[in-house]
């Protein structure tokens, strides 16, 4: 048998981290971004998952599970950052927000 | 008994090729076979008699948001739940007092927004807002 | 969960007495919040005054009975008592400010002292943290407040986009931290700080070196975002100047230096045996930090963008002392960040006050004439400006003394002589708003001039006095 190795998960979250970090980076509409920045964290929770299997230790899965909801606490804020701003700018494209240049 | 991980692998890979190639036929046949009549009553988004109201990218109220962050936080929070659950006979009273801090203070965020009128859905019931 | 499970002890509960007097406070305000009519918020405001002199007392008792706590995911030693008490001390004079700024913009409510109270209990969390987990959680608590106090003044555009600006950037960088987290975890298989320490000491089980480079890299870029040392510094002019001033001010003081504690706590011990391989990155980060700070700051016409960019070259200054890697750059970090939290409250206690309603007053010219119409106002701002300079005998002079002896004796002349150089550049944008202040004509706009709240007044008083104090005898706290 070939199991799916610790690697393989590496490899997939790196690649999510790679996605993540492009769109925060290229994609100006804030909600992508914040997206995006979902996308590194759930890569993160993969890592932390695979290396808890790996190391057959149970820190890994807690951390995942404080990942989990530090990342719906972090989303909530953003987007009602996002909705004020959007009542007083109409936009979510990030460089549409001009009075700070970005 | 498979060698290597391509053969391993290879029911997967095949069954995702026979899926594509189901529905690639079907849409393929449908085009070459089906002969297609042009009308405003088929091109309508229900075609069963009911005219659509209004446009498809209507904007929905803020308040859909704000009820579907609050429902989101609440409910994450109670994966907290299943690790304790895990431990509880092991940690005993600890646990039943540690969990109690932690609700006490979800409640106290829910009785926050309850409060505040986050949850009220017409502006009626909704505690005048201040300036 | 092992078998071998003991509950926390009395004495652990007593190291952990500042968070659950923070966090027990905030939370009653929030509760109280709806509860109170709009003209008895005040009420609230010194409910978290009180809450944060509690914190005080809570972080001198545990101070006290120094020692591990919740199965060593805290370490409660001489370290992490010094940031408490500093970061509490941070909040509570931001309160003090807060108190006739939010009165004058019409915006009192409890949120923002509980938020403050929150974001605060987050550092008290972060400078005790053992553990990589407590760390980050400690982190988030502390930067998700913040987001919403930048953002405090949500019917402001400027505001707005501040936290917007501010949440995007600073979720990125804790990302790429959380990254490196998880990478350190998997090189090593723990998440304690000394167990990390131990297994990369250990050439019998050394990692490979591409991941703990990774993941000290990451790390590294997360910690860089949050005491905003360049290239990672964009957010800060921006948030400063759109964040109401109280706010920009506890931006400035408590999360930076929670966060230079957390980095000085990793470095020095978990990546401890990786020193050769980060110290390279230290140097140029910090010699970075200091060019783009301060010959930025010499362009700025808005005080609250200028302050910030100062707020990065001090950034710098303390990075050195983190280069230097020994006890007494520790030491000299130490000083310096205490010495900064005062200077950098009290100038921007000045900001809020100045600007009166809506922060119409901003710009550096509009402080012409201070100097006669506000004399002591003039004068305390003036010890606090001179002190930034880093002019004897102010603790401003002492804490860059400190810093560049540690840097001489560390062998880094050519950081020690370009620091110095630096620090000379940045007399001429602080010297630049003492001549403003004393030899233009003032305006008519200082006519309109009310008096300092007193709350303020106590607050800048306070600022100026520690900075002089902490000059003539900084043994008080070294």
């Amino acid at each position: 048998m070939h199991p799916i190795t610790t690697t393989h998960y590496l490899i997939l979250s790196a690649a999510l981290l790679a996605i993540g970090a492009v769109g925060v980076l290229i994609r100006r509409n804030i909600i992508i971004m914040l997206m995006s920045i979902e996308l590194i964290l759930n890569a993160v929770n993969i890592n932390l998952i695979a290396f808890s299997r790996h190391y057959q230790d149970v820190i890994g899965q807690v951390f995942a599970i404080f990942v989990i909801t530090v990342a719906v606490a972090e989303a909530a804020v953003g987007l009602g950052i996002l909705i004020a701003l959007f009542r007083n700018k109409a936009t979510v494209q990030a460089d549409e927000v001009e009075i700070l240049k970005w | 008994m498979p060698t290597s991980v391509a053969e391993e692998y290879f029911p997967v890979v095949l069954q995702v090729l026979v899926a594509m190639a189901i529905a690639g036929g079907m849409i393929a046949a449908s085009a070459l076979l089906g002969h297609r009549v042009r009308n405003p009553v088929k091109d309508q988004p229900y075609e069963c008699g009911i005219q659509p109201e209004g446009s498809p990218r209507e904007r929905f109220s803020v308040k859909f948001y704000l009820v579907a962050m609050i429902f989101i936080l609440l409910d994450i929070e109670t994966v907290f739940l299943y690790p304790w659950a895990v431990v509880y006979r092991e940690l005993r009273l600890f646990a039943f007092f540690e969990m109690l801090v932690f609700v006490v203070l979800i409640l106290s965020g829910f009785f926050y927004i309850w409060k505040k009128g986050a949850l009220a859905w017409s502006m009626e019931e909704k505690p005048r807002e201040k300036q | 969960m092992p078998a071998n499970f003991v509950p926390p002890s009395g004495v652990e509960y007593i190291r952990v007495l500042p968070e659950i007097i923070l966090a027990a406070v905030a939370t009653l305000i929030m509760v109280l919040e709806p509860l109170t009519p709009a003209p008895r918020k005040r009420a609230l405001g010194y409910l978290a005054l009180a809450g944060f002199a509690g914190a005080l007392a809570g972080a001198a008792a545990a101070g006290w009975r120094t020692g591990p706590a919740f199965s060593g995911m805290l370490e409660v030693d001489g370290f992490a008592t010094f940031f408490r008490l500093l970061v509490i001390l941070a909040g509570l004079l931001v309160t003090l400010v807060s108190f006739p700024y939010l009165r004058r913009e019409e915006a009192e409510s409890g949120e923002y002292y509980a938020l403050l109270l929150y974001s605060v209990a987050g550092q008290t969390i972060m400078v005790s943290a053992a553990d990589l987990i407590v760390l980050f959680i400690g982190l988030e608590i502390s930067s998700i407040a913040s987001y919403v106090l930048a953002g405090y003044m949500r019917r402001e555009k400027l505001a707005n986009e501040a936290a917007a600006k501010y949440f995007l950037l600073g979720s990125f960088a804790t990302a790429f931290l959380l990254y490196g987290i998880a990478l350190i975890y998997g090189a090593t298989g723990t998440t304690r700080l000394n167990g990390i320490a131990q297994v990369l000491s250990d050439p019998r089980m050394a990692p490979a070196g591409i991941l703990t480079g990774t993941a000290v890299a990451l790390m590294l870029v997360g910690f860089a975002f949050k005491i905003s040392a360049a290239p990672f510094q964009v957010w800060a002019p921006d948030v400063y100047q759109g964040a109401p001033s109280p706010v920009a001010a506890f931006l400035a003081a408590g999360p930076k230096a929670a966060a230079f504690a957390v980095l000085l706590r990793v470095f020095m011990t978990a990546f401890a045996p990786l020193t050769g391989r980060w110290l390279a990155i230290m140097w140029s980060l910090s010699l970075l930090t200091m060019i783009v700070g301060n010959f930025a700051a010499l362009l700025q016409t808005n005080i609250k963008r200028l302050l910030a960019y100062s707020s990065i070259a001090h950034a710098g200054y303390v990075l050195v002392a983190v280069t230097a890697h020994s006890e007494e750059g520790v030491q000299a970090a130490m000083f310096y960040l205490t010495v900064y939290v005062f200077m950098n409250i009290g100038a921007f206690a000045v900001v809020a006050y100045f600007s009166r309603k809506g922060e119409r007053y901003v710009e550096i010219e509009d402080l012409a004439g201070l100097g006669v119409r506000q004399p002591v106002l003039a004068a305390l701002f003036a010890v606090i400006l001179l002190s930034l300079i880093g002019v004897p005998p102010t603790a401003g002079f002492l804490g860059k003394f400190y810093i560049f002896q540690a840097a001489v004796k560390a062998d880094l002349l050519w950081l020690t002589v370009l620091g110095l150089l630096n620090s000379a550049v940045a007399a001429y944008y602080y010297l630049r708003l003492i001549v403003i202040m004393y030899m233009k004509e003032p305006g008519d706009s200082l006519l309109e001039l009310p008096g300092m709240a007193v709350s303020t007044r106590a607050a800048l008083w306070t600022s100026a006095a520690a900075v002089v104090v902490l000059g003539l005898f900084p043994a008080l706290i070294r």
